[in-house]
């Protein structure tokens, strides 16, 4: 069987912030396509670091980072954006809804910030709120939504643009028992759809109920690498 | 120093944009502020002071002899209203001739006319003080007044006009306040200057109980001409002209300083409470923590006070030093005209214009202080990032359905979540695109003035016909002896006919001759063929359009008491020529005092009335030079002269030019400054927000676009409002400026702003807004997606 091309392909990966210890140190890491990684570890063991050089948010200092065949690494402020639009969506831990805007206001947003026709950018937004059950609250705002509900508006504002990877940052951090439950649902839905995620967490459930593969970092390095069994067969390698 | 010294010392060191805004603002008002105020009340006190001094008379008359006697105009000294009066004195419109040479002026040279006083002592009403030289102590013996004659003591003048040609020797050189007289002789003597058939003039001086304005000064003259025959009074001057004559060019100034003063002081209060009120929403948490130290509310109050008074007094005392410095070379003028020091801005203004300012620049902190003061400290310390605001959602809604690209939209909609500060910013801009369309309106008007306050400015070649015709503006001094003759002016007009290119022309001279009511020589500007294409803009009446008739300026209607439609007698060498004033023009050549006739009038005072010059107007698309040029190999011949017209630019209009483009400069700076603050304000508050939208993919050049489209919505409103704002602030400061000089603007003057003018000016608060925005839009487009997140 031939190999197709990872999603993201980090190579050798280091990131320093000034004097200090390196967040990142020389970590290789590669996601496969339709793969859902679960990156854990303590705090301060790099995890978000990770996550921003993959969302382009930030740079390496040294190392490359590939996404979708892209040299992330190498953009410039402006690449990076078009690069955020195109071939990324991310989720936050604390959903990063704009309040003054409305359910379907926040999911237009990339579409609409990446010029994509009106009608079809509306028609995409509904049908994803539909898809994630949030369609009754399309013309509310942010602020009357429970958490799991905003969490779902913030999964489908990444997914808006159809992105090669969907990048979740604690997605159930901020969310009540069954809130999270719902969510780590959701996501384990997207993952069996096709959808390629790397999730950043606290949350062994989170991981274990929807991760193919877990990552774990301690100071900046990858101490475990492990592959769910009962997942290899679904991750299109 | 206290603890809450170093809270006030480390929140100014901090916000250093804030602090200059600051600077700048108090600066600036205050700067015009002390000009304004200083010129208004500096700029009189030389003449006032040496009114005082000499004693000088509130109204100078003159009496035709032959309708009143001596004792009757004694008699006037007893009219209602009259507390002093000196006269009567026998006066003369003469004209003397030098009989020696001095350094000065060569022997033989005609002087111009000039009225000479008999007056036996130099005291009373209107003290005359000797600036060289004696009073008179003989009836041989002439003085005369200062800056009007270019003699000195020991010349000796010949009057050939008078019977016998006397000759008196020039003792002093004395100073009039009010000019009562050109030269002064013992008053037996002022009988005999007088050329054979002169109607016998007198003078008298008058001071009033009530003196202060025009109308009391008219009302003393009105009870004067009560009580002597009708007709004998036939001239008077008020000192109140002259005292606007001495101190015009400085009052010119205040008008539109105190709008600039105003506008400053304004623009310094709204700023500085925008500042300190960001300063204070800014640092919520701040406040709390000095709270939770032990700081009381009024510690807090008091160091949200002081972060605004202490740049502020930095900028009221640059603005003390820079206003002083400014009004130096415009209140020399004045002083120099009275020989007195040099006038300078009072104490009290310099004490009283900052202290207003930093009184106004502590109410406006007060507010926003207070607002601090009474945080709760729980609250306040607990503050985490700016809570998203429930306000202007309908709008967001609405924008972001509108066909245009989503970082417009966005930005369309950010001033109605902050609707408060949107209108701070929009108030900034206000005043800013009110003060360019203000400064522009002026700039237009004094262009206007400066193109048309010389007379036969109009046309674009002057011809001269030679025969020491005199330069526009030149004091008429004519050399004795055969002069070179005037060109014919037939010849001339036949050759200005003749050649290509030349549109239209007429033929202008001049002389100096006796105005009733006005003392010493008027320069008479006479016309041959129609000038009014090049005429000076009218004030009220009509221009000139058959013989006998006269256009003047307001000075010299108020100088000569008189009003349109009343006439003038101009008296040479005995003849005496009414003229009736048709109307009101407004030029400055020759103090404004110079009268407009055809050359008839000249004709009949038995002067030259041929045209010493012609002013052309060439046809549309005419190439000067050649024409220049083609014109002279013409007029060569004929003894003429062709060049192109050229009229000097007057200092003090460029002077005012100067100083209202640097105080618009500085009203936009601090506008566009005040804009900075509040779109920073704006941008760090919602840095958030623009972190979760550069991580949705919005690039820098969109960033821009939000934040600059956010502001050019109020900015476009907000120059609209400002247009019609300023236009009607410089239709109400313009009359005054002219009031100020004694000359009434022309309505052409004051309505400057054309259709296109207006639409410019309309964008003007856009401009300021987006150049105010740049700087921190760009800050914005620059953050990286990961700091504005992490930023709370």
């Amino acid at each position: 069987m031939a190999a197709t091309a990872p999603v993201i392909d980090m190579r050798a990966v280091s990131r320093t912030y000034g004097e200090g210890p390196p967040a990142l140190a020389g970590v290789t890491l590669s996601v496969a396509p339709g793969e859902a990684l679960a990156v854990l570890g303590p705090s301060g063991s790099g995890k978000s670091t990770l996550l921003n050089l993959i969302a382009g948010l930030d740079r390496p200092s040294e190392g490359t980072v590939t996404v979708d065949g892209l040299r992330v690494d190498q953009l410039d402020e402006a690449g990076s954006a078009r690069y955020r639009r195109t071939k990324v969506g991310m989720v936050f831990q604390f959903f990063n809804l704009l309040d003054d805007l409305t359910v379907t206001d926040n999911v237009l947003l990339p579409a609409q910030l990446a010029g994509m026709p009106r009608a079809a950018a509306r028609a995409r937004a509904a049908g994803l709120l539909r898809d994630l059950r949030i369609d009754r609250h399309a013309d509310a705002y942010p602020g009357r939504l429970s958490g799991g509900e905003r969490q779902r508006v913030a999964v489908a504002r990444a997914l808006m643009n159809r992105p090669a990877l969907l990048l979740a940052d604690e997605p159930t951090g901020a969310l009540d028992t069954a809130s999270g439950a719902d969510v780590r649902h959701l996501l384990a839905e997207l993952n069996a759809s096709g959808q390629t995620i790397v999730l950043v967490t606290h949350d062994l459930s989170l991981a274990a109920s929807c991760a193919t593969r877990t990552v774990e970092l301690v100071d900046g390095r990858v101490v475990r690498n492990t592959r769910s069994a009962e997942s290899a067969t679904a991750v299109g390698r | 120093m206290s603890a809450l010294g170093r809270v006030v010392r480390a929140g100014v060191g901090r916000r250093r944009v804030q602090t200059t805004v600051m600077i700048m603002t108090t600066l600036m008002a205050v700067t015009a502020s002390v000009l304004a105020a200083g010129l208004l009340v500096a700029s009189r006190a030389p003449f006032d002071h040496a009114f005082a001094q000499q004693h000088g008379a509130h109204l100078t008359a003159r009496f035709d002899g032959t309708k009143v006697t001596a004792a009757q105009l004694r008699a006037t000294a007893h009219a209602s209203g009259v507390t002093d009066a000196a006269g009567p004195f026998r006066s003369v419109e003469t004209r003397a001739r030098t009989a020696s040479s001095s350094d000065l002026v060569p022997e033989g040279v005609d002087l111009p006319s000039m009225t000479v006083v008999g007056r036996a002592d130099a005291g009373g009403v209107d003290r005359v003080d000797l600036v060289s030289g004696s009073w008179l102590s003989g009836p041989g013996q002439i003085v005369v007044a200062d800056d009007v004659l270019p003699v000195e003591p020991g010349t000796r003048l010949t009057f050939p006009g008078a019977p016998g040609s006397p000759a008196l020797t020039v003792v002093g050189v004395a100073r009039s306040v009010t000019g009562t007289a050109d030269a002064w002789v013992t008053p037996a003597r002022a009988g005999t200057l007088a050329a054979p058939g002169d109607t016998p003039a007198y003078e008298m001086l008058y001071r009033f109980a009530h003196a202060e304005t025009d109308a009391q000064v008219t009302a003393g003259r009105a009870a004067i001409a009560a009580v002597v025959p009708k007709g004998a009074l036939n001239g008077a001057e008020s000192y109140l002209a002259v005292k606007e004559e001495a101190t015009a060019n400085a009052m010119a100034f205040v008008p539109f300083l105190a709008a600039f003063g105003v506008l400053g002081l304004l623009l310094s209060v709204l700023v500085i409470g925008i500042v300190v009120s960001g300063a204070v929403g800014a640092a919520t948490r701040r406040i709390g923590i000095l709270k939770s130290l032990g700081f009381t509310p009024a510690q807090v109050v008091r160091a949200y006070v002081g972060q605004a008074l202490v740049p502020s007094a930095v900028g009221c005392a640059l603005g003390l030093v820079v206003g002083n410095l400014l009004a130096v070379p415009v209140l020399a003028e004045v002083g120099d005209a009275f020989q007195g020091p040099s006038a300078s801005i009072p104490l009290w203004i310099d004490v009283v214009v900052p202290a207003t300012a930093l009184v106004l620049v502590a109410c406006a902190a007060l507010v926003p202080a207070l607002r601090a003061g009474r945080l709760r400290t729980v609250a306040a310390i607990t503050a985490g990032r700016t809570p998203g605001t429930s306000r202007g959602r309908l709008v967001r809604r609405l924008t972001g359905r509108l066909a245009v690209p989503r970082a417009v939209g966005l930005g369309l909609a950010g001033p109605f979540a902050r609707p408060a500060r949107s209108a701070t910013t929009a108030a900034a801009v206000v005043f800013g695109a009110v003060a360019v369309t203000f400064g522009v309106g002026l700039a237009l008007t004094l262009g206007a003035v400066q193109s048309g306050r010389m007379l036969d400015s109009g046309g674009s070649v002057v011809v001269g016909t030679g025969g020491g015709q005199a330069p526009p503006g030149a004091q008429a001094v004519h050399v004795g002896g055969p002069e070179k003759p005037k060109a014919d002016p037939a010849e001339v007009a036949a050759a200005l006919r003749a050649q290509q290119g030349t549109g239209r022309f007429y033929g202008t001279t001049q002389a100096e001759v006796s105005a009733s009511g006005i003392t010493g020589a008027t320069t008479v500007v006479a016309y041959q063929g129609d000038a009014s294409w090049a005429g000076p803009p009218m004030v009220s009446g009509d221009w000139l359009d058959g013989p006998g008739q006269a256009v003047v300026t307001a000075r010299f209607l108020k100088a000569a008491g008189i009003e349109v439609g009343d006439t003038v007698t101009l008296t040479e060498r005995g003849r005496r020529v009414p003229v009736r004033i048709v109307g009101e023009a407004f030029f400055t050549e020759g103090e404004g005092m110079a009268l407009l006739t055809p050359v008839s009038t000249l004709g009949a005072l038995g002067l030259d009335a041929t045209p010493g010059q012609y002013v052309v107007e060439t046809e549309r698309g005419t190439d000067l030079t050649r024409y220049l040029t083609a014109l002279n190999d013409r007029l060569d011949p004929l003894g003429a002269v062709a060049r192109a017209d050229s009229s000097d630019d007057s200092s003090v209009i460029a002077a005012m030019d100067a100083l209202i483009g640097t105080l618009t400069l500085m009203l936009v700076v601090v506008a566009g400054l005040g804009v900075l603050n509040t779109v920073v304000l704006d941008t760090r508050d919602r840095v958030h927000d623009l972190g979760v939208l550069k991580a949705l993919g919005m690039a820098p050049r969109q960033t821009l676009t939000m934040v600059v489209t956010s502001v050019a919505a109020i900015g476009l409103p907000a120059g609209a409002l400002a247009v019609p704002i300023g236009v009607a602030l410089h239709h109400y400061v313009t009359p005054h400026m002219g009031d100020a000089v004694g000359m009434p603007l022309p309505s052409a003057h004051i309505a400057v702003y054309e259709p296109p003018v207006l639409a410019l000016l309309a964008l003007g608060g856009l401009v300021i807004a987006v150049a105010g925005a740049l700087l921190p839009a760009g800050w914005a487009a620059r953050t990286t997606t990961a700091t504005a997140l992490r930023t709370e």
